[in-house]
């Protein structure tokens, strides 16, 4: 029996002790030990990018960490940046534009979106395109997705 | 009247996108029951041999392990899966096991489950599995196969050769002595994996007590798989309940019956406790159905004007180790065939497929089954006729296409066809895409060589297949769809469809169909899914069938209900039911209000005592609908795509994709496109980046993410979309399915813009998928 290791973070906000297997990865304990079940587990090999949560502000890909790396950290997944709002407009702009089928890939995608908005700058389509080819889609084809996000940096463009 | 039109045809967002987006969704991994266990698979590490003994000592022992099963335990509970067709009885396959028991026949089949309290658990215990095996030598190439004297896929065949069939129409003998041009081609496709986001995914729950199970599977047709289990495991078929919660994409992998996922379901009821079984991504890379792995030749005659007088074609279509149950892996193949040609007028065809079995991992059906392939193939001989002719791609196809005049028709491979429309879907894509400018730019291009071109790939697409499949070839496989209506005391009201939706949003259409022909609004409906135990019966989601056929049955509930409610309206307000209608959940005779649909709805739940004696107070209906008279819908279009391509390096750039489609009536705008798109770019991803690449060994060596590239947002282009209307006949609701025609076209469309980008070096490709390799090697070997 591996000895387990006592990590102590912040999720969502909300501070979080657990004792954890030291080769559990962020995924699977964000899942099955918090509940947090809106992170996917596409490919486990940091591809595919289902997984991705943002840790102390960056995203990553969570099956590409340890839970017992996570010590002190802050961790977001998307229901987080639901909760708290942020995730709103990209949403909205999803929902309406249909970018999204399966939703599988979504959360993820919609991580990843949200640092492309927060960074504020104004990305063309090729542009858009590149940020997000690290999350794959198997549904959509991509297109509608990058209306979705294109839709809301021009709206973050017109109020600033 | 109401104003269907002011809720079908419209572009409306998805009823559950909300929900996806926002990580509310519930897929099947997402699913915990009380007293669960996990199991992890031995697979087979090599791609044929015998198995010796296997030796479960050590893991039945280790930390946190429940149990271990071999095939042997299974051998009295579950009986093994044998594809067949009935009309087709010389076509053979091999039983198998839901763990193998003696032979295994390709890398991956799995041997030995084991349950444990854990996942991790269960994989650390597997690795302690000591199994010793005979290797046997591996049928790998598709031709080998077939040469006398290769060793056989496995003990329970005699051949490798699963089948072959022959199809002829007219004399094409007598077109190729006739015709001023022959042109001929040889072609090799790759074989591709689905690779849904959401791996295959079951959570098994036998209740011993009153022997009921229930499996929550990711799945596209929960009726098939009741009925698998209940036959397999020799429980009565309402002892089954299959439920398929959300669904992280399909594409048609997830239609089959796999043995890891009986053996999952099986465990669950030799345990009596609820098993999980995930696929892993590597695991599903060497275990789902694989697809399109074909050689073929083909034969194209025409006259000086371009006309064609014949085609022939020769498939050889490999389809790993055994045929996939319970739908059998002949499809791709036959279809194949059947569409070379198939959008053109062809006075004679003559077609051959031949299927093999080989030591890779078993073939099923993958999104446009085999019709990439045939369109492929045609398209490619047209264009190489074109450029002999000295015609434009455009015009040879305009002076073949199948036309309205031609209708109805039974065309080659025994197609049938009640209306086309191609030549508008032509003169909309070419208006669309400036293609006369176009064509100037890439000759400027050329001129500063850089190599650009335009491919252009007519389509048919077969849809929504009707009762006429595989209920005569002895499938245990619905072909109907159902909907049950149920008026609630609010006046609002629930449906219950056989359809499942794995993103497509077909379960909105529905909700529009229904919601626009009863009279009420969009948000008065909701739509249940995915139950088995607890919906109508009927085929789920295969072939692009939800909206043609399910929408149908919606449509035909919805009229029954407003038939029902306008006759207790009636009964009510003392006036002709023929008079009254029902708009915005309002009775209506004439302008005149008379109740709201509301208040109907709570006297008939609540206040049956003030109704007439006699009247109908049953707010509830339930209707099927099947095609019986024609086989299925033919949609049809063009997609074009215009590309770059490196002559130095082999690279190719995708510039831009278009796509005039013909779906029949259109229910959501917004749906059909992001079909088509998604549908599109897998179709991009065949011709330039997946294939399954096995070793002579039959070792597959591409089982990530990492080795098989599928399409990024970075690579891909930008895709336009024109819609034709052609209200498919047969239905009330004239809509055909669009599911497969992205999928379909797109590997032509790059095929021929590809090849018309460096016909000017005496060059083409005629391997799928368009590598930097290939496309070097192609330059290479330009003129020999």
């Amino acid at each position: 029996m591996t000895e387990m290791l006592p990590i102590k973070l912040s999720v969502n906000g909300a501070v979080v002790s657990k004792l954890v297997d030291p080769r559990q990865h962020l995924t699977d304990f964000l899942r099955s030990d918090l509940g947090l079940t809106g992170s996917h587990i596409g490919c486990e090999h940091g591809v595919c990018g289902a997984c991705s949560v943002r840790v102390n502000g960056q995203v990553i890909r969570g099956c590409l960490m340890l839970a017992s790396q996570t010590e002190g950290a802050e961790i977001e997944t998307i229901e987080g940046i639901v909760e708290s709002g942020e995730a709103a407009e990209l949403i909205a702009a999803f929902v309406a534009r249909n970018a999204l089928q399966c939703g599988f890939c979504t959360p993820g995608i919609l991580l990843t979106a949200a640092e492309i908005v927060a960074e504020g700058k104004c990305l063309g389509r090729q542009e858009i395109r590149n940020e997000l080819s690290g999350n794959i889609c198997r549904c959509t084809g991509y297109h509608a997705i990058i209306d979705a996000v294109e839709m809301v940096l021009a709206e973050k463009m017109k109020e600033e | 009247m109401s104003e269907p039109d002011q809720i079908i045809g419209v572009s409306l967002p998805r009823r559950d996108a909300s929900r996806l987006a926002t990580g509310r969704g519930t897929f099947t991994d997402d699913i915990v029951l009380p007293r669960m266990v996990h199991m992890a698979l031995v697979r087979s590490p090599y791609a044929h041999a015998l198995i010796k003994t296997i030796d479960i000592k050590e893991a039945i022992n280790a930390e946190g392990v429940v149990r271990v099963i071999t095939g042997r335990d299974l051998t009295e509970i579950c009986s093994p899966f044998i594809a067949g067709i009935e009309f087709l009885p010389n076509m053979i396959s091999a039983p198998q096991y839901a763990l193998a028991l003696e032979e295994v026949a390709w890398q991956g089949e799995g041997v030995c489950a084991v349950l444990a309290e854990s996942r991790a658990l269960a994989e650390d215990a597997a690795e302690l599995v000591k199994i010793e095996w005979e290797e046997l030598p591996a049928v790998v190439d598709p031709v080998a196969a077939l040469t006398t004297g290769t060793p056989i896929v496995h003990r329970d065949l005699e051949t490798n050769l699963a089948m072959t069939m022959p199809i002829e129409e007219g004399d094409t003998k007598s077109a190729f002595a006739e015709a001023e041009v022959i042109v001929e081609h040889s072609f090799e496709f790759g074989r591709q994996a689905g690779v849904a986001l959401e791996t295959r995914s079951v959570v098994a729950d036998f209740e011993p007590a009153g022997r009921q199970l229930t499996v929550y599977q990711s799945h596209q047709t929960p009726y098939q798989m009741q009925d698998v289990y209940a036959r397999h495991l020799e429980l009565a078929e309402h002892q089954v309940r299959v439920i398929a919660k959300d669904v992280g994409g399909a594409f048609g992998l997830k239609l089959h019956a796999y043995p890891d996922e009986m053996a999952a379901v099986a465990a669950s009821v030799l345990l009596g406790r609820p098993v999980k079984y995930i696929v892993d991504r590597q695991e599903s890379f060497a275990s789902d159905i694989h697809s399109r792995e074909m050689t073929a030749s083909g034969r194209l005659a025409v006259t000086g004007q371009g006309v064609i007088l014949g085609v022939e074609v020769d498939i050889l279509s490999a389809i790993g180790a055994y045929s996939i149950y319970p739908r059998t892996s002949v499809g791709d193949g036959i279809q194949a065939v059947q569409f070379t040609g198939a959008p053109y007028r062809l006075p004679a065809f003559k077609g051959r497929v031949r299927i093999v079995y080989q030591n890779k991992t078993p073939c099923g059906a993958y999104r446009a089954v085999g019709q990439p392939i045939g369109c492929s193939i045609i398209e490619q001989l047209l264009d190489i006729a074109a450029a002999k002719l000295n015609l434009d791609p455009a015009e040879i196809r305009r002076r073949n296409h199948l036309r309205s005049v031609d209708m109805p028709l039974k065309a080659s491979g025994g197609l049938e066809f009640s209306n086309v429309s191609l030549d508008e879907c032509l003169t909309a894509l070419l208006a669309k895409m400036n293609y006369e400018s176009l064509r100037k730019d890439q000759k400027e291009a050329q001129k500063r060589g850089i190599y650009r071109g335009i491919g252009l790939a007519t389509f048919v697409e077969q849809t929504a297949v009707g009762a006429g499949l595989y209920g005569p070839a002895g499938v245990r496989v619905s072909a109907q769809e159902g909907c049950s209506l149920r008026l609630n005391p609010s006046g609002l009201v629930n449906c219950s469809t056989s359809v499942t939706d794995q993103g497509q949003g077909t379960l909105t259409g529905l909700q529009q169909v229904i919601a626009g022909t009863l009279g009420i609004g969009f948000d008065d409906v909701t739509v249940e899914a995915g139950d088995g135990g607890a919906t109508p019966y009927g085929g789920g989601s295969w072939a692009s069938r939800g909206l043609a056929i399910g929408g149908e049955a919606a449509r035909l509930a919805a009229i029954d209900l407003r038939n029902k409610i306008l006759a207790v309206a009636a009964a009510i307000t003392q006036e002709l039911p023929e008079n009254l209608t029902i708009v915005n959940s309002k009775i209506f005779d004439g302008s005149k209000c008379l109740m709201d649909l509301s208040e109907l709805s709570r006297i008939v739940h609540f206040r049956q005592d003030t109704l007439p004696p006699g009247v109908d107070f049953e707010m509830n209906v339930t209707r099927h609908f099947v095609p019986r008279d024609f086989p299925y819908f033919i949609a049809n279009g063009i997609q074009a795509s215009y590309l770059e391509v490196d002559i130095g390096t082999g690279a190719i750039k995708l510039l831009e994709h278009w796509v005039a489609e013909d779906c029949g009536k259109i229910v959501n705008p917004l749906l059909v496109d992001e079909q088509l798109r998604g549908g599109i770019v897998q179709g991009l991803g065949a011709a330039l980046y997946e294939h399954c690449l096995f070793d002579d060994a039959g070792q597959l060596l591409t089982a990530s993410l990492a080795d098989y590239a599928v399409p990024l947002a970075s690579e891909m282009p930008d895709i336009h979309i024109i819609h034709v209307e052609t209200p498919a006949s047969g239905t009330g609701l004239g809509a055909k399915g669009a599911g497969e025609a992205g999928t379909l076209g797109a590997p032509a469309a790059v095929w021929c813009a590809v090849n018309d980008a460096i016909r000017p070096l005496g060059a083409q490709v005629w391997k799928q998928p368009f590598t930097m390799a290939h496309v070097l090697q192609a330059l290479n070997s330009k003129g020999s």
